[in-house]
């Protein structure tokens, strides 16, 4: 009876069918597949909106491997991770959860911004991060040896979190590391035009914004805007919006309250678009 | 003299009946009288001038000598000319009621000054202001001894007058309003203190202008500009203000230097720019030059090349600004002044300055009107330099070398300069272009700090915090001097024999703080997973299960830590009235002592829960002086000094209760806990010896616990005051317990504590 419930799930959903546009940076792509190769555990790290997630996604895609994206939160729990017995009217069901999914079918399982995730919900990780590779699902008496093709991704923001969410050590030594921050200028300019089929001036433009912006970080700022929040901009001028409420909309009234930030960045906009 | 009147008689004839019309015999007035009359009949009506010599002559004939005639018969036509002629019956007003009054002597320089006045306030309805707020200060600065009649000149009138224009200049009419009420209703019985203030002599009287100022203050804007440098340029300068207007003789410019980037403390809008755009113009400009300009050896150069080399140089990195920044152009053309090509006799005065002027607008302006050939081939000049790339310094003073050798003109060493329209709004004085080689008497040997001698003091420097005054709604600027110090010491053990007295309430006490002692663990239900299962919860799951329903899995429970994280400042108040007796059980004992035990009784208490804990006292003795004395700091225990300190407890002067809580607050604030809470403990409501109006300290105090409200302070009074309700809500808000029964103050006061922070 419960055997037949473990519904071992099409793996063809998970997978990454066209290309995701990504600009590699230097070579982390070959870094990469170097790490999955020996299959070992990775940590993306880096601010906001800076591609980590699209890297994931672009070497699922390369690797030709299933992705399966977990949002870590503070309420989840092992369980949202591993899975949980369901009632039904006359038993019960087991439902495996993403985690364990994708040490069965083999595939790269991503936790995006893992110190959301509680601390006692993030060491269910362990015995599958070093030589063991095994999940040891107690609820229901089961230890997975996970599948040869499984990887464990996480994603965390060293930027934002208090003194409270940070991870432990054991867990932080379990990965390598990636580190990134927003690309470049020239770097930053050939994404827009990528993403957003925008002219170079305008795409020179919005960089140069951003970078003005992220200069207030820390003096008022969080985090400086995003590639993603740039990306937004250019994508509504493409559509016809002007520039000056396209960068008003997209790049200051998100990410600040305060009013002489406002106004510093509004007189940077006219500034630039003249 | 060839001039004729409207009438066509000739002038000679025509300034005779008019002398005869003036009647009067001084024999000043001869002197000046055609002269004036000339002016007159060019700006006036023939009824004006009427009307102008009938007003010279009443003044002549109202007994105060010659100086009012004279200052009329000059003065007038101008104003006229500026106000127009229908404001002298106004004026003439506002003169007899000076005449009237005891304060005639201030009609000379009330027409001394009405013209550079008039300037300032060119529209009627302007002048009428002033002229109505002219009389009103007369009536409120002229005193009396003995009731009705005003009989003692008004100190404040006359420098009232003198200050005009210089306060026009920086004050709007409403701002003077302002600031004339100010002085009148802080000094209204000090006739020196008057004049000081109104000469604006008193660092006041400039603070409460400063306050008043129009215009964009560098002070409010100022982290904004800060911004704007870190943003756009990177650059991470202090910005200093300098005093820009109160001083017309003294002309400072914005410069920058080791210290940081100078600029002017205030700025009006101009030629349609924001005064924070004019601002930030002047950072861009200045950053460039830190960006890009690099120091020259100014010794090999004339004073004429180091000009062009500046003008050149500051085109350069404007040039650069609008390659990065091209949408501040607009600001750039609105403020860079477009000098006529024609405005300058290059014969009569040195046109040196007025040349470079046009070049610097032709340099940045694409469409400019110039057709001078020597201009137009050194823009091209220019452009082609820039084309190739960023250029450098260098290569631009060799261009402007160039420039000067070619366009030298024997006028150009001319004493006279013609300045007009070549001063360009955004730039600075460009000191940071050159080194000097030779040491000399240049400026900087000269501000070396002098050694100061150190002098004992005997306490600390006072601090000076700003009063509210209701009346206008506004900050009386550091108002109040604040001196703390520790309390003196005395007997501890005289604490110990009142906490002994009180061994049955401090028993009680302790069972009431073994029940608020941090419990640490708080129970969190409806967890999915927990570290316990919870029955309730448990139980009903099962029967939703059993009944067919959807259970809910959330069936467990967890525990979380719960600290107490609290601050407590306690302020006494310790004016004379603590040290009344009331009647306690069958004896009598003063209110001072009943608050040593009840403040004993709860430091002990607090102790023992372990909060930071700070004990202070303070009273007044007039603004000038209000004690702040220590009893026990957040850093000290519960101990024999602290106890030491109580008992030497006294009471004594007033109660100035908004500077004691701001100053309390101060120390409160840098505590890190997450709750902070500000007990005040009073006997009365606030008033001091030099304060007449009582609503003015509880207004004072009202702003100052606001002011603790904004900034995450609790602020709780307890007062021992039976007729508090009258007030201290006002002050408080509902954050506030009236003690009736003094007696079981010192009961109440740790229960109290207790309730507030449980």
């Amino acid at each position: 009876m419960e055997k037949e419930s473990i519904v071992l799930c099409d793996r063809e959903q998970f997978r990454v069918l066209e290309e995701p546009f990504y600009q590699q940076q230097s070579n982390e792509v070959t870094l990469y597949e170097a790490a999955y190769a020996a299959r070992l555990p990775v940590m993306v790290k880096g601010p906001t909106g800076c591609g980590k997630s699209r890297f994931v996604e672009f070497m699922a895609w390369r690797l030709g491997r299933p992705l399966i994206t977990v949002a870590c939160n503070e309420d989840m729990t092992a369980s949202d991770l591993v899975g949980r017995y369901l009632l039904e009217a006359n038993g019960t069901r087991w439902l495996d959860g993403p985690l364990t999914t994708a040490a069965r079918i083999g595939a790269i399982c991503y936790l995006d911004e893992v110190v959301e995730a509680r601390q006692d919900t993030v060491v269910v990780i362990h015995s599958l991060t070093d030589h063991r590779r095994t999940l040891p699902i107690d609820k229901k008496g089961e230890l997975l040896r996970v599948h040869p093709d499984f990887q464990l991704v996480i994603s965390y923001n060293p930027g934002y979190q208090s003194l409270m969410k940070d991870l432990k050590q054991s867990t932080k030594q379990r990965f390598i590391a990636f580190d990134f921050d927003y690309p470049d200028m020239a770097l930053e300019r050939a994404v827009l035009q990528g993403e957003s089929g925008v002219d170079e001036t305008l795409a020179e433009q919005l960089v140069s914004l951003g970078v003005a912006v992220r200069r207030l970080k820390g003096h008022g700022l969080d985090e400086g805007v995003s590639t993603r929040l740039l990306v937004y901009a250019a994508t509504l001028i493409k559509g016809g919006v002007a520039p000056r409420d396209a960068c008003r909309m997209a790049l200051v009234r998100p990410i600040t309250d305060d009013r002489d930030i406002r106004d510093t960045l509004d007189h940077a906009i006219d500034a630039i678009f003249a | 003299m060839g001039a004729e009147t409207a009438q066509g008689a000739p002038w000679s004839e025509q300034v005779r009946v008019w002398r005869t019309q003036l009647d009067s015999r001084f024999p000043q007035v001869d002197k000046v009288f055609e002269a004036c009359l000339l002016d007159a009949s060019a700006h006036l009506s023939a009824e004006g001038v009427s009307a102008y010599l009938e007003q010279a002559r009443w003044l002549g004939k109202m007994g105060r000598g010659a100086e009012p005639v004279l200052a009329f018969l000059e003065e007038w036509p101008s104003i006229a000319g500026i106000v127009g002629e229908s404001a002298l019956p106004d004026i003439a007003a506002t003169l007899r009621a000076l005449w009237k009054s005891p304060n005639a002597k201030a009609i000379t320089p009330f027409l001394q000054n009405l013209a550079a006045v008039a300037r300032r306030l060119p529209a009627r309805e302007a002048l009428q202001h002033y002229l109505d707020l002219t009389r009103e200060l007369m009536e409120r600065s002229s005193n009396s001894i003995h009731g009705i009649h005003k009989t003692f000149a008004s100190v404040a009138l006359p420098e009232f007058f003198a200050q005009g224009p210089t306060l026009l200049k920086n004050l709007s009419i409403d701002g003077l309003r302002g600031w004339v009420d100010y002085g009148l209703r802080n000094y209204p019985s000090h006739p020196e203190r008057q004049r000081a203030y109104f000469s604006l002599q008193s660092a006041d009287s400039r603070a409460v202008m400063q306050r008043e100022r129009h215009g964009t203050l560098l002070v409010d804007n100022e982290r904004r500009l800060q911004l704007y440098l870190r943003g756009l340029w990177q650059d991470d300068a202090l910005l200093l203000p300098y005093a820009a207007g109160f001083a017309p003789t003294e002309k400072r410019q914005p410069h920058y230097d080791a210290q940081g980037i100078h600029l002017p403390d205030v700025f009006d809008d101009a030629a349609g720019v924001a005064g924070i755009d004019r601002y930030r113009v002047m950072l861009a400009h200045i950053a460039a030059h830190r960006r890009w300009s690099r120091p020259m050896i100014a010794d090999n150069f004339s004073p004429m090349q180091r000009l062009a080399i500046e003008t050149f140089e500051d085109s350069r990195v404007d040039t650069l600004i609008l390659r990065i920044y091209p949408g501040l152009r607009r600001y750039f053309l609105a403020l860079h002044p477009v000098p006529r090509e024609d405005a300058c006799d290059q014969q009569q005065v040195s046109g040196f300055r007025h040349r470079l002027a046009m070049l610097s607008r032709a340099l940045l302006d694409d469409h400019h009107p110039y057709r001078d050939e020597l201009l137009i081939e050194f823009v091209r000049f220019f452009r082609e330099i820039m084309a190739a790339g960023d250029s450098s310094s260098d290569e631009i003073a060799a261009l402007a070398l160039r420039y000067v050798a070619r366009g030298r003109r024997q006028s150009d060493q001319l004493a006279t300069v013609f300045f007009t329209d070549t001063e360009i709004d955004y730039r600075d004085d460009n000191r940071h272009l050159w080194l000097f080689h030779e040491l000399s008497d240049e400026e900087e040997m000269f501000s070396q700090p002098r050694p100061t001698v150190a002098t004992e003091l005997d306490r600390l420097p006072p601090r000076h915090y700003p009063e509210w005054d209701y009346q206008t709604q506004s900050y009386r600027p550091d108002w109040v001097s604040l001196y703390e110090s520790l309390h003196p010491s005395g007997d501890g053990a005289d604490i110990d024999r009142l906490l002994a007295k009180h061994a049955l309430l401090a028993r009680r006490l302790k069972r009431m703080l073994d029940l608020l002692r941090p419990q640490e663990r708080e129970r969190i239900r409806y967890r999915e997973d927990g570290s316990e299962l919870d029955l309730d919860i448990a139980v009903r799951s099962l029967i939703d299960f059993k009944s067919g329903a959807t259970p809910d899995q959330r069936i467990n429970m967890s525990h979380r830590h719960n600290g107490r994280n609290l601050a407590v400042t306690l302020l006494l108040d310790l004016s004379q009235s603590l040290a009344e007796k009331v009647a306690v059980g069958g004896g009598e004992q003063s209110i001072l002592e009943l608050s040593q035990e009840a403040v004993s009784l709860l430091a002990w208490s607090v102790d023992q829960l372990g909060d930071p804990f700070a004990i202070a006292g303070f009273h007044s003795d007039s603004r000038h002086e209000v004690r702040y004395l220590h009893l026990k700091g957040f850093g000290e225990s519960w101990g024999e000094a602290v106890k030491g300190r109580l008992a030497a407890m006294q009471a004594a002067y007033s109660t100035r209760m908004g500077a004691a809580i701001r100053h309390a607050a101060l120390s409160l604030r840098a505590r890190k806990a997450e709750k902070k809470l500000l007990l005040i403990l009073t006997d009365g409501q606030p008033s001091d010896v030099d304060v007449t109006d009582e609503r003015l300290l509880i207004e004072d105090a009202h702003k100052a616990v606001e002011e603790n409200e904004r900034q995450g302070l609790f602020t709780y009074c307890i007062s021992l005051d039976r007729d508090a309700d009258a007030y201290v809500g006002d002050i408080f808000g509902t954050r506030y317990t009236v003690i009736d029964n003094i007696e079981r103050l010192p009961e109440r006061l740790p229960a109290l504590f207790m309730a507030l922070t449980r």
